[in-house]
């Protein structure tokens, strides 16, 4: 069987992203949709399903981890708890 | 006569559903590959499930003190009603799906109408099983197009399954005195209906998957009065084994 | 269900500093994701443990499998049925995360197929009796818990995230088998004797599945530095019989190992030697079921060809369909 590879995204409840939770082989999207239902939500893990076939999912290179993502690191400003309150201000 | 009627009509439908299941259950660990073998015991569960809800139903009914599984395991071959259909050997996958997309269509119309019935029990466990059976249709649905427009082989096999079990489909449709009196009640499916619109909805499918109905000849019947194929005993035989070697046991 | 440990590792030539980088992230307990650079020997180790893990588990199938068309009652048919469906869905989300380590899934059922492949020694044992499902669940679900729990932290991240999935789901597995033991041990008295001698088939087979004791298992070292593998073999073992024997007395069982006693100072049970020429002999093939449990998986694979072959060119005859339509 030289059938795709798809990866499964599941929607745990209304209100929360799908997340991915596994893969699977079909040899077509319909199929690969049910044959998702009945791997991965037999215990009403969720409300909605996505799969998408491996190969169209393009990934940031991890050998450019610290190139990419560290930059972020520094830029303490960007969250709240960088700015102290007036204690007579409390919700902010 | 009333209760009577409704007892058997819950056994008529417990049954169909148990054997339905138990044939399903044997493809565990055997399907053609992993994710289906997983799908096919889903569908199984869900239609022993069914099979419960109904005997249960056939229970609440009855005057003697009888369970679930006295109706399951210890009824010989003449009390049980199903339809010769669904005690037929589990055969090759072709033949399993050309059953099961029978059965399931017969099932998403049948439920259908039961979920209106006027006997509230039956009417919610109706509903239930139909939320399920509407995806066991889909699958199927989608199955038959697969397995019929792809090779030549699967077409072949495919169409062989239909041949060998179309003659099994006009029983499904079949009632009894009691089913007649039931459905004037508002209680029971009208059959009659029920035998049309699977007509309708089946034959354009088969004939959409390229398949050729076949003409006329030997049409089995039966399973109404328990007069079954030979199928059924060996299947009560290995499924009833446990309550018949250790009898009066709690398991 | 489970992994026998029986995996090895050779040394590599890679570059020093990615090793110590490698093993640095380790230690720190930092995830190994599919696309990170990975020793290869990390790789192949990791292969071999998780697709001997997959392979357990759809062997697995068999010896259960093999009782649903019998199981006494509707409630224990539907236990039994989901609980086997359990172990073929687990085997696919091992297969899914060997997958991320670049081998396909047609190689993994080839290699099991062609027998260049192990799996759990425990699944070449009968079942013959309604209480072996008792047992079965109750022991080698108990052993392979044990087993699992530890891999949820398992540094490879879609090993670790799959064995999370399959501890959760498996909860069940072993209630259910001591459930089953619990109603026959306190049934007739043809149900105890149905009871004690699944206990007497099942239980050394159980200790087996650990894998070799920690003095011949050759790979442990180098599989807990990478932290694929979290106890050794023995430790593990212990902490099953430890567990199981008052869960075997509460039954009134009888564990069948004259010289299996309490140590209070090492506060866990002595217990006799195991045999390991049996071990090693089943592991090799010569089980009482080695052949049978192969011949029906080449069975269903041989039989269900037709079925995937038609999928695909269904797909492809659409594909083409849509193509001539655009």
């Amino acid at each position: 069987m030289s059938s795709k590879l798809y990866e499964v995204f599941i929607r745990s409840k209304a209100g929360l992203n799908h997340r991915h939770v596994g893969s699977l082989h079909a040899s077509d999207e319909k199929m690969a949709l049910m044959n998702a239902r009945d791997v991965y939500t037999r215990r009403q893990e969720g409300v909605s399903i996505w799969v998408v076939e491996a190969k169209y999912i393009t990934a940031s290179n991890p050998a450019q981890e610290h190139q990419w993502f560290d930059p972020a690191e520094d830029k303490v400003y960007r969250h709240p708890t960088f700015y102290p309150l007036n204690k007579e201000v409390e919700n902010m | 006569m009333e209760a009577e009627y409704l007892y058997h009509y819950f056994l008529r439908l417990a049954d169909t559903s148990l054997t339905m299941s138990q044939r399903l259950a044997e493809w565990c660990g055997h399907g053609p590959y992993l994710e289906e073998d997983v799908a096919l015991t889903n569908i199984s569960l869900d239609i022993m499930g069914h099979a419960n809800l109904f005997y249960q139903l056939a229970v609440e009914i009855s005057e003697t003190d009888v369970s679930v599984d006295d109706l399951a395991f210890l009824r010989d071959v003449d009390g049980f009603r199903n339809p010769l259909l669904t005690e037929l050997p589990r055969g090759d996958f072709a033949y399993t799906m050309v059953k099961q997309y029978f059965v399931d269509s017969y099932s998403l119309l049948l439920y259908r109408a039961l979920s209106e019935s006027c006997y509230q029990p039956l009417a919610d466990v109706a509903k239930k099983a139909l939320t399920e059976v509407q995806y066991h249709h889909e699958r199927s649905h989608e199955w038959l197009k697969r397995l019929c427009m792809s090779t030549e082989e699967a077409q072949q096999k495919m169409q062989k399954a239909l041949d060998e079990l179309w003659f099994y489909t006009s029983e499904l449709f079949e009632s009894d005195e009691g089913m007649i009196y039931l459905q004037k009640q508002g209680i029971a499916a009208d059959m009659e209906s029920i035998r049309e619109q699977w007509h309708s909805m089946v034959e354009s499918h088969l004939i959409q998957c390229q398949l050729i109905l076949p003409e006329s000849g030997w049409v089995a019947t039966g399973g109404l009065q328990g007069e079954h194929s030979e199928h059924l005993g060996y299947m009560l035989a290995e499924m009833q084994f446990l309550q018949r070697a250790y009898p009066g046991c709690d398991w | 269900m489970y992994s026998q440990g029986l995996t090895d590792a050779k040394g590599s030539e890679e570059p020093q500093e990615l090793l110590d980088a490698f093993q640095k992230k380790i230690d720190a307990e930092i995830k190994i994701e599919p696309r990170d650079w990975m020793p290869e020997a990390y790789r192949k180790t990791l292969i071999r443990q998780m697709s001997q893990h997959a392979h357990s588990e759809i062997v697995g199938q068999l010896p259960e499998g093999n009782w649903i068309t019998r199981a006494p009652t509707l409630k224990r048919k539907m236990i039994l049925l989901a609980k086997v469906q359990d172990e073929a869905g687990h085997g696919l989300y091992i297969y899914s995360a060997t997958e991320t380590l670049g081998v396909s899934r047609e190689q993994l059922t080839t290699e099991l197929l062609t027998g260049q492949a192990k799996y759990s020694s425990i699944f070449n044992y009968p079942t013959t009796s309604w209480a072996d499902i008792g047992a079965i669940g109750w022991l080698v679900d108990g052993a392979a818990i044990m087993n699992q729990v530890p891999l949820c932290r398992a540094s490879y991240g879609p090993y670790a995230r799959s064995m999370v999935r399959i501890c959760k789901e498996e909860s069940f597995h072993q209630r259910q088998g001591y459930e089953i033991m619990t109603v026959l041990a306190r049934g007739s008295e043809a149900q105890k004797i149905m009871a004690q001698k699944a206990l007497n088939r099942f239980w050394w087979p159980s200790l087996m599945m650990f894998g070799p004791s920690d003095k011949d298992s050759k790979h442990s070292e180098q599989s807990m530095k990478w932290k694929i593998k979290r106890f050794s073999n023995d430790d593990l073992r212990q902490k099953f019989i430890d567990a199981t024997v008052p869960q075997a007395e509460h039954l009134g069982l009888t564990i069948p190992d004259p010289e299996l006693k309490w140590n209070d100072d090492k506060q866990g049970y002595d217990h006799g030697e195991i045999n390991w020429d049996e071990f090693m002999n089943v592991i090799k093939g010569h089980g009482p079921c080695n052949h049978q449990r192969m011949q029906a998986r080449i069975k269903a694979h041989e039989e269900g060809a037709w079925v995937r072959d038609a999928v695909e060119v269904y797909q492809a005859n659409q594909q083409k369909i849509k193509e001539e339509a655009a």
